[in-house]
């Protein structure tokens, strides 16, 4: 890998170097390095671009390095990425994508990535997304995340797009079985003429089965937000979303949600709050001795924090 | 020492123009100064007009023979004044140690702040994670905005009803809190309150009332009359 690329992968995955456990990951459309575990396999798929990764269950407090980087300007790929994750398993994944665009033409990752959660398996899953580059060309990034969660199983994701993805339309599908959890934090900063949607469709179909959807992101400049949420209570369950936006100069956000309880026991939420920085918040902080931009650039980094 | 002189603040409401502060002239110098009077009066515009989150309409404001009247926020704290917010504001993200390395002005590590919170009664250790947000509690909220103002160590400090909310934790301990801070900080230190406990520490008393200056003087000579002839009726004065 060149220094760029190193960059982006410090960028996405905090990682100067090969990470610990297993990895792949993928440069250009291409393997730049894998490394298998015992327990945790990666297979090249051959139908299609991508990689399968098995985890064997019970696998205990090991990690998947999975990042993507793309230098090279004008390069459009789609990738599927299937986990397969075994009973009683309690892994950590680390996804992400990182394009430097120095070209003038159009830079795209399109990913699907699905998991299937065995029972009682409790994992974690990690994504960033990020964007570099003086040229023009428009760096774009189209994720669908599908979850599939069995009996008990526990998933956690955390995602993080803060800077230069001109355009992203983000889906995110999750069905959840008995007893199964799922908890969504987002993240999502868009400035100049950027524009990102966020689609979460999750379907409590198994009885005392959780989501827990939130959703912060700070428009900037003339950039757009776009935040659809539908929760599908099919059973005894829980359902709660949040959409946390702040708005600033030219930038419009809007939050659709849906909610439906198709059961009498489901209990479902949704919550959005959108609008600017409370004028208070930045008196507060300049009477502690910041400027207003000092001042605004705290309340922001703490609310995407 | 501050120094507001011919100090006045009018706003244009529905019902025309009203003045919130007349013509006040006073000196905070050196010391403890408890700002007093009834609800509505104007103390809490006084401090938010040496804060500099309002600008006077006339009248000039002094700090040590330097007029800060057109100072910005920004530059007032920065000049060495510092306000204690009656409701403290609430943030997402911010926890207590960041708010407490802004104040402070430099980094400062876990046992500096613990020194700040261990001052207000709280545990470092339970605290200097927490969000600033509304998971804590109104009282818990007062003593982190203290805090911020020891962080601080300012020549000026404000504190608009440092009192109010406190839960769990006594007066005597609010009151040690500025005892120590006058020891280690020293400057003035201007305290807007109705609790007896808290004139009691005072220097200096302000009574402030429809926007004037009722009364000013050392608390020997302004304490003694501040409870009686306000001017209510015989059976409420009876209960008081």
């Amino acid at each position: 890998m060149d220094q760029i690329q190193k960059n982006l992968l410090e960028q996405i995955a905090d990682l100067h170097d090969v990470p610990a456990g297993a990895y792949n990951i993928r440069a250009n459309s291409e393997s730049a390095g894998r490394r298998t575990t015992a327990n945790i396999d990666i297979v090249t798929k051959e139908d299609k671009p991508g990689i399968d990764i098995i985890i064997k269950p019970g696998t205990k407090n090991e990690s998947v390095h999975i990042p993507v980087v793309i230098s090279e300007s004008g390069l459009e790929e789609m990738v599927y990425n299937d986990f397969h994750i075994g009973e009683g398993a309690e892994v950590t994944i680390v996804a992400g994508c990182g394009i430097h665009n120095a070209g003038d033409e159009k830079s795209r990752h399109d990913g699907i990535h699905t998991f299937y959660v065995g029972k009682n398996a409790r994992i974690k899953y990690v994504e960033k997304h990020y964007g570099s580059g003086e040229g023009t060309g428009e760096r774009v990034m189209n994720p669908k995340t599908v979850c599939i969660l069995e009996e008990g199983a526990y998933l956690e994701m955390d995602t993080v797009q803060i800077k230069g993805v001109d355009s992203t339309d983000r889906i995110t599908e999750a069905k959840l079985a008995d007893g199964a959890t799922i908890v969504v934090s987002e993240k999502i900063m868009t400035h100049g003429k950027q524009n990102a949607t966020t689609t979460f469709k999750v379907d409590l179909d198994g009885v005392d089965s959780s989501a827990h959807v939130v959703s912060r992101s700070v428009a900037k400049d003339e950039s757009t937000q776009l935040f659809i949420s539908e929760v599908n209570g099919n059973n005894r369950c829980n359902g709660h979303t949040e959409c946390d936006a702040i708005v600033m100069d030219g930038a419009t956000v809007s939050a659709v949600p849906k909610v439906s309880a198709n059961n009498v026991e489901a209990s479902l939420i949704h919550e959005a709050a959108i609008g600017k920085i409370a004028g208070e918040q930045l008196m507060k902080l300049m009477t502690l001795g910041l400027s207003e931009k000092d001042a605004e650039e705290h309340i922001i980094n703490g609310f995407l924090k | 020492m501050l120094r507001l002189e011919n100090i006045s603040f009018t706003v244009d409401g529905d019902v025309g123009r009203r003045d919130i502060v007349r013509d006040v002239t006073v000196e905070f110098p050196d010391g403890f100064t408890v700002i007093t009077g009834p609800n509505g009066g104007g103390k809490s515009t006084l401090a938010k007009l040496i804060s500099g989150i309002y600008t006077p309409t006339s009248g000039k404001i002094w700090l040590d023979d330097k007029d800060i009247t057109d100072l910005s926020i920004t530059e007032r704290a920065n000049a060495g004044i510092s306000y204690a917010f009656q409701q403290p504001v609430r943030f997402k993200g911010i926890t207590v140690q960041d708010l407490i390395k802004i104040a402070s002005g430099r980094k400062i590590g876990v046992s500096e702040a613990c020194e700040y919170l261990s001052e207000v009664g709280l545990c470092a250790r339970d605290y200097i994670d927490r969000e600033i947000n509304a998971s804590l509690s109104g009282g818990e909220l007062k003593r982190i905005e203290i805090a911020t103002v020891l962080a601080r160590g300012s020549s000026v400090s404000v504190f608009d009803e440092p009192e109010a909310g406190i839960d769990l934790w006594s007066f005597g301990s609010l009151i040690k809190v500025f005892e120590n801070m006058q020891g280690k900080v020293g400057g003035s230190i201007i305290i807007i309150s109705h609790q007896e406990r808290i004139l009691n520490i005072a220097d200096n008393i302000v009574v402030i009332a429809d926007g004037e200056i009722a009364k000013v003087g050392t608390k020997d000579e302004v304490l003694p009359g501040l409870f009686c002839g306000s001017g209510v009726c015989s059976i409420l004065e009876n209960k008081i």
